[in-house]
């Protein structure tokens, strides 16, 4: 089985999707001939050509929209925006026009577009190249929204918004492109709103996304050193939520924690939250607990960065102080 | 500066033609507006008396195939563009049997099947949608154009420019259809623009651009015929700037106090559209009591049809969030 990164999982994904299908192409900034400020779409220019390998203007508004107009024409275009924070250009489109074109048509339209993002900490960019917003669309009736943290499941997942009649929100992270996978050549496309489970444990659910479901894994190891045993899930589809299965989980382990890279106000986490009080209220020892970014714009200053956003050790002492709640 | 475009001819038959259509709308606005003040109708109206030759005279050019995208002032282009009355009588009243089938209202009228992919709410926030259209037109080499109406207001916002240079950077088969009505809401053409002719907007883009009176449903026609041949024929899109009047308020109940009565007045005799083919066409009095009275029926039973429709089911509201 090959190797793939995370990076060249989401370019397969999109090159399959385009070799076996003409209505799919990609646009975006910088992603013909540079490759994507990623480097996610090198080389696909030379296999596929400028018609459907699109370079555009810095243009957010119109990326996603032209991508919604040629959507409602039957294709299925997957456009780029380079880094989430540029999602805020282009929020109009999204929350307005591709949401809810269905919707007020009453059903006459489908919006089959795929709108590709990334973004996370971790490399000092600032306050306006790294943010996590996420959250922020899982509110919004109409939209689907991904969040894949390995490169099988980016590719699956990939693959799978392609291929659905909604307009999904795909956020990748930037930490996670050059993690590697052995992945079988045919893709298995992975269904949208199934969580995955990354690791079985009796004493604590960790509930993650994004960058932190590998730092709730680094987390759960260090917390096996010490005699707990923790489960890991990434629900990898925010919108629809698999609540099914943190819901199984939380009513085996009795306790849980929440954990991303967004600021824990109003994140996604504060939905998972809510779900766990709800339906497994009788079977909580302890509160929830939330891990995410302090209440602070992304700062420069790599120590300030690395104090805001949290990490493998902020999941540990949440872990911590649900075990220590008692029965 | 775009030249206005001459006049060539368009047979008496057609426009007479035009002339009921545009009737029609007419007394279907008021109709509209009746039924709101009676407490009727739900929701936020605007109607487009004085814009009725833009609506006609783009859409009766568009040939089968072609879309378009309106704005919040949409029950001209949607009748135009061929929904029936009763259909669209039924989205204002909120029954299932509506254009929308009750989802839309006023602001969000579709009727995809024939070609109108919904009005919009957002000033502007349909034109991207329009380019992205004409891109799959041309990439599956359809001859097919797709149309975006939006008033003098929406050149001022981000999706106008993003979407007039990603059009012309592209060279699809989209139209820009601007009705200048010289309004922006109650915000004064001087008010909102630092240049009197919007046509440079998109020259500035180097495309293509069209002017025409807007009140002559005749010359919009024509206009309009070459402005999507040009588009048709893969040369590119095309600004077609309309020069219209709004003469009424910006939504049904607008006291217009921004507005000088006099001058509303002048345009009221002088800028109507009906009128003004009326006189071109000669119509006797006789002539045009049939047509009124054929149109006055036709909005009549519109109203019959919509109060006799379907409620939807309140749960019928979580139906359609997703495909």
């Amino acid at each position: 089985m090959p190797e793939l990164s995370y990076r060249e999982a989401v370019r397969d994904a999109l090159s399959q999707a385009m070799r076996t299908d003409e209505d799919v192409f990609i646009m975006g900034e910088d992603i013909a001939e540079m490759g994507g400020s990623m480097g996610v779409t090198q080389g696909m220019l030379d296999e596929f050509g400028p018609e459907r390998v699109r370079n555009t203007p810095i243009s957010e508004m119109a990326i996603v929209g032209s991508g919604i107009g040629a959507a409602m024409q039957g294709m299925r275009p997957v456009v780029e925006v380079m880094y989430e924070d540029f999602l805020t250009i282009s929020m109009e489109q999204i929350v307005n026009q591709a949401a809810k074109h269905r919707y007020m048509s009453g059903g006459q339209l489908k919006v089959p577009l795929t709108i590709r993002t990334q973004g996370g900490a971790g490399w000092s960019p600032g306050a306006q190249h790294a943010q996590q917003v996420e959250a922020w669309f899982v509110g919004v009736p109409g939209l689907k929204v991904v969040f894949a943290s390995t490169p099988g499941d980016v590719r699956g997942l990939l693959w799978s918004a392609i291929y659905d009649d909604n307009p999904v929100v795909f956020f990748e992270h930037r930490t996670l492109y050059g993690l590697k996978e052995e992945l079988p050549e045919e893709i298995e496309p992975i269904p949208i709103g199934q969580a995955r489970l990354h690791r079985e444990g009796e004493d604590v659910t960790v509930v993650a996304t994004g960058r932190l479901v590998h730092e709730a894994l680094a987390a759960a190891e260090e917390a096996e050193r010490q005699g707990v045993s923790v489960e890991v899930i990434d629900p990898r589809t925010l919108q629809p939520l698999d609540e099914d299965a943190i819901a199984t989980s939380v009513k085996k382990t009795n306790r849980c924690v929440v954990a991303h890279e967004a600021v824990t106000r109003m994140g996604f986490g504060a939905e998972v939250a809510a779900v766990v009080q709800h339906q497994a209220f009788d079977w909580l020892d302890a509160p929830v607990e939330r891990v995410g970014a302090k209440f602070a714009p992304l700062p420069f200053a790599p120590v300030m960065e690395e104090y805001v956003v949290p990490h493998a050790k902020d999941v540990l002492e949440a872990i911590q102080r649900t075990v220590q709640r008692g029965a | 500066m775009a030249k206005v475009e001459q006049r060539r001819g368009v047979s008496e038959e057609a426009l007479r033609e035009f002339f009921r259509e545009m009737l029609l709308i007419r007394r279907f606005e008021e109709k509209v507006e009746e039924r709101f003040r009676a407490g009727e109708l739900p929701g936020f109206l605007h109607v487009a008396i004085g814009q009725e030759a833009v609506a006609v005279g783009v859409c009766r050019a568009l040939a089968d195939g072609d879309v378009i995208a309106s704005t919040h002032r949409a029950h001209g282009h949607t009748l135009a563009k061929g929904t029936h009355p009763n259909e669209l009588m039924a989205e204002l009243y909120g029954k299932v049997e509506g254009c929308s089938h009750g989802y839309g209202g006023s602001m969000h009228l579709y009727d995809v099947e024939r070609g109108n992919l919904g009005a919009n709410a957002v000033v502007g926030g349909g034109l991207p949608a329009i380019v992205g259209a004409a891109l799959a037109f041309k990439f599956r080499g359809e001859p097919r154009v797709a149309v975006a109406f939006f008033g003098d207001g929406a050149t001022n916002i981000g999706t106008f420019h993003e979407s007039l240079n990603l059009a012309q950077l592209w060279q699809v088969p989209a139209v820009f259809v601007c009705e200048d009505n010289h309004w922006a809401e109650s915000t004064p053409e001087s008010q909102h623009s630092p240049i009197r002719d919007l046509s440079k907007r998109a020259e500035a883009f180097g495309m293509k651009s069209m002017k025409v009176d807007g009140q002559d449903v005749e010359e919009v026609n024509k206009v309009a015929a070459r402005a999507l041949k040009h588009a048709r024929d893969g040369k590119g899109p095309v600004f077609l700037l309309c020069e219209t009047q709004r003469l009424v308020g910006h939504y049904i109940g607008d006291p217009q106090v921004y507005r000088d009565k006099d001058e509303l007045h002048r345009l009221q005799e002088t800028a109507d559209p009906i009128e003004l083919l009326r006189e071109k066409l000669g119509l006797s009095d006789g002539e045009y009591e049939t047509l009124d009275r054929e149109v006055q029926e036709l909005v009549d039973a519109s109203v019959d049809f919509a109060k006799a429709g379907t409620d939807p089911k309140p749960e019928d509201a979580l139906k359609n969030v997703y495909a």
